[in-house]
């Protein structure tokens, strides 16, 4: 290794690559909201009477969970390349994830038992009331562990976005890699900011689930 | 529309080599993970108190940072500190091997720490040697719990050979780009890609059923577990899983 490592270059990119970081941890919480809602309203649908519903609303989460976020983030872009950047990214990761997190609220939903929507039923609730008062914040409970790693997955995945012209971290990294010809260092300090962000949080998230007792 | 089915068709050998360079970097990437995923299972699992620790160390790493920025790393940064430039398929195949074996190797301890303890126990009573044990005893076992794991992870990485776009590798993904710049038809020339994908991963699916068929055959196990969707499991897809 006869490779002159530039210090100096980490202080100088670091402020830029925490711009970038901003925008990393915007689109992975936005993005996160959107796969929460959206996956359980795809959850929901999943549980329709009658197969004109619940057949597409299978075939379309499939076809997302199987097709490369590379691929839709690009494809997106260029499809609707009047709308701002971050927006396309943000609600592309939103479905992305969805439909992974659909599978996780079907699981959590089933896992309520049976006994609960009878009583609902024999006190005649309403199908709204039974979903609010009853289903749901006993299924969502078991499903947040699962929602926090995702969460993570996402941050992880947040780079793509570079892509489409989103300046998040990676991309401020390349940049100022290319300019300087530093990528050594930039990517080498990319790397170990999501290392240090994400892996707390993951500890975390394993505290969180053994404290739910799974 | 018609315009880039022209294309398309008349430009039939790009494509292939296009698809032909997707698969390598699937296959021999998953085949890269396959052998670190259980290089670091076993290590994690059965190894002295420094093996165990070094193998926890190397699986978050190379959780913890993006696959994204790893591939990167290889790509720019990698020469310019070592002096050796790397191809990107071969960028692509070790840091796809890399990532994906650091999450594979927890499906391995997973598997391993799920076979009942007394099938272990047995295997000493009959006084077989390591090797026997673990190949005729655990393995066959493990291996039942461990495909479902793997078919997610290896659609998983069949998603991310896309990225070798941005490396200027001409796998699928690059090949229809130019296609799309040549004839400017952007819906088509994604949906056609989105749909080719699906079709990939749909393959390896049904591929990976089957060898889960057969692998429970073996043991005796014939419920038909290749019906359905592939499940989804939280914890091998993320950072945090604890199986």
């Amino acid at each position: 290794m006869n490779y002159d490592w530039d210090w100096a270059s980490l202080g100088e990119s670091l402020p830029l690559l925490w711009e970038g970081f901003k925008t990393t941890v915007l689109a992975t919480v936005l993005g996160t909201l959107v796969a929460a809602v959206l996956g359980l309203l795809v959850a929901m649908a999943g549980r329709a009477p009658g197969r004109a519903v619940t057949v597409p609303v299978r075939a379309a989460t499939e076809f997302v969970r199987s097709t490369p976020l590379l691929v839709q983030l690009a494809g997106a872009y260029a499809v609707f390349h009047t709308v701002d950047p971050l927006t396309i990214g943000i609600a592309v990761l939103g479905i992305h994830y969805a439909s992974y997190l659909s599978e996780v609220y079907r699981a959590g939903i089933d896992a309520v038992p049976k006994g609960q929507w009878e009583a609902c039923r024999a006190l005649s609730m309403t199908p709204r009331r039974t979903w609010r008062a009853v289903i749901l914040p006993q299924a969502v409970r078991n499903v947040l562990p699962a929602l926090g790693n995702y969460a993570i997955a996402m941050f992880k995945e947040t780079p793509f976005l570079a892509v489409i012209t989103v300046q998040e971290m990676v991309a401020e990294a390349r940049e100022y890699g290319a300019t300087h010809f530093v990528y050594a260092e930039t990517f080498t300090l990319a790397g170990l900011i999501f290392l240090a962000a994400s892996y707390p949080t993951s500890l975390l998230m394993r505290k969180l689930e053994k404290r739910l007792g799974h | 529309m018609g315009d880039f089915y022209t294309y398309f068709f008349d430009h039939l050998p790009d494509v292939w080599s296009g698809l032909w360079v997707t698969l390598a970097a699937t296959v021999l990437g998953s085949a890269a993970a396959l052998a670190l995923a259980f290089v670091f299972g076993f290590t994690a699992h059965g190894g002295g108190v420094l093996l165990r620790g070094t193998s926890r160390v190397v699986v978050e790493f190379f959780r913890g940072t993006s696959l994204y920025v790893q591939l990167f790393w290889l790509y720019y940064a990698f020469p310019l500190l070592f002096g050796y430039e790397l191809s990107p398929l071969f960028c692509g195949v070790v840091a796809f091997g890399m990532n994906y074996g650091a999450y594979g190797s927890e499906v391995v301890r997973g598997a391993l720490n799920a076979v009942p303890r007394a099938q272990w126990e047995a295997a000493v009573a009959l006084n077989m040697t390591p090797a026997q044990r673990m190949r005729r005893v655990i393995l066959p076992q493990a291996w039942v719990q461990m495909i479902p794991s793997f078919t997610n992870l290896l659609i998983q990485l069949l998603k991310c050979t896309p990225l070798l776009w941005l490396i200027s590798a001409a796998d699928l993904t690059t090949v229809v780009q130019r296609m799309r710049d040549r004839t400017g038809e952007t819906t088509w020339a994604y949906l056609t890609l989105l749909v080719m994908y699906f079709v990939l991963a749909y393959a390896l699916t049904l591929l990976m059923n089957a060898l889960e068929r057969r692998a429970k055959a073996r043991l005796g196990l014939r419920t038909g577990a290749a019906r359905g969707p592939r499940p989804v499991e939280a914890s091998a897809t993320t950072a945090g899983g604890s199986l």
